[in-house]
């Protein structure tokens, strides 16, 4: 369980680094399909809690594959759409960092600000505790 | 474990209706669906194979109103029910709070019941948690069958199958007419509450 403090600093964690920097859509959520913190641009529109439930089952299958072909983890997943992209990343053993961006955006600095977000918050959750 | 965030004041509760292919878990959710319709504020999700079986999982959150102040949302997952998918049924299991084990009580399917249980325990295990621990009510499905020409197991002898150790709360059920659907759900409900209640402070 996140404690206050810990979940006010990782709000200001995606503002600061995802949000400002353009991107529409980040929600940071528990490997079992549950929303931690959910921040948007104000544009979009999007069912939150059935789209963290799909991300938490797309990743955890993808997570298996990776372990039928001897890899440990696939640790980010992106998926390309025409107008606008996701991108996964696990944060820790029980979390995952989803942003979605627009065309207007590059991955590389999705990639870039997504891994100085965790990060950040890998730091909050460590000295937090 | 459910997740509790105090920023927020929101609980979200993970409850899991596994059993074997064909038994009615999907049927349960569907029947919940319709007849809760106006408190679930999204579609529910199911992904599913052409011939209309449960391939990955069907998902639907419903709220439940406030507990010390916090709003508990209820999310109801199925398990494919299909032998070969029990990479995704452990999968789905991750994190759960409360488990509805829905049996079917058709006489060919005893002991799909039995091998559908067994694997559940040994699902629940590579997640440290222990069946006998968990949240857990019996459904004792399709029981309208009596009715019928088709053959069906007593629920005295499913109770000696499945719930003899076990002893859980058990429903004889018929998910199709929504018979006991809402009974089993509310039963899930108060014992996974009661469990994590006392992690609210």
């Amino acid at each position: 369980m996140f404690n206050q403090s810990q979940l006010d600093a990782i709000d200001a964690a995606i503002h600061t680094h995802l949000i400002s920097a353009g991107l529409d859509h980040v929600i940071f959520m528990d490997m079992a399909g549950n929303t931690i913190a959910n921040h948007n641009n104000g544009k979009t529109m999007l069912d939150s809690t059935a789209f963290a439930a799909l991300a938490a089952g797309n990743f955890a299958a993808v997570d298996a594959m990776a372990k039928l072909v001897g890899e440990s983890e696939f640790s980010l997943l992106f998926h390309k759409g025409e107008k606008s992209s996701i991108h996964f990343s696990k944060v820790n053993n029980e979390t995952l960092l989803i942003t979605m961006f627009n065309k207007d955006i590059s991955l590389g600095l999705v990639r870039l600000k997504v891994a100085e977000t965790i990060q950040r918050i890998n730091s909050i959750l460590a000295s937090d505790k | 474990m459910a997740l509790i965030n105090v920023k927020t004041k929101e609980v979200q509760v993970k409850i899991v209706y596994y059993g074997p292919g064909r038994g009615g878990k999907t049927t349960n959710l569907e029947y919940i669906n319709k007849t809760y319709r106006d408190r679930i504020k999204t579609e529910m999700v199911s992904l599913k194979t052409q011939d209309d079986r449960t391939l990955f999982f069907d998902f639907l959150p419903f709220d439940v109103g406030q507990i010390k102040g916090f709003d508990v949302t209820i999310q109801l997952y199925t398990v494919p029910g299909q032998v070969k998918y029990n990479a995704t049924r452990r999968l789905v299991l991750r994190g759960v709070d409360g488990i509805v084990f829905v049996a079917d009580v058709q006489k060919e399917q005893r002991k799909k019941n039995i091998e559908s249980l067994n694997q559940l325990y040994e699902n629940l295990e590579t997640y440290n948690l222990d069946l006998f621990n968990i949240p857990f009510v019996m459904q004792y499905n399709k029981i309208d069958l009596k009715q019928s020409a088709i053959p069906i197991v007593s629920s005295q002898t499913l109770q000696k199958d499945l719930n003899g150790l076990l002893r859980a709360p058990a429903f004889e059920a018929t998910a199709l007419r929504g018979g006991n659907v809402i009974p089993t759900l509310k039963k899930i409900i108060s014992i996974t509450l009661a469990s994590i209640q006392d992690q609210l402070f």
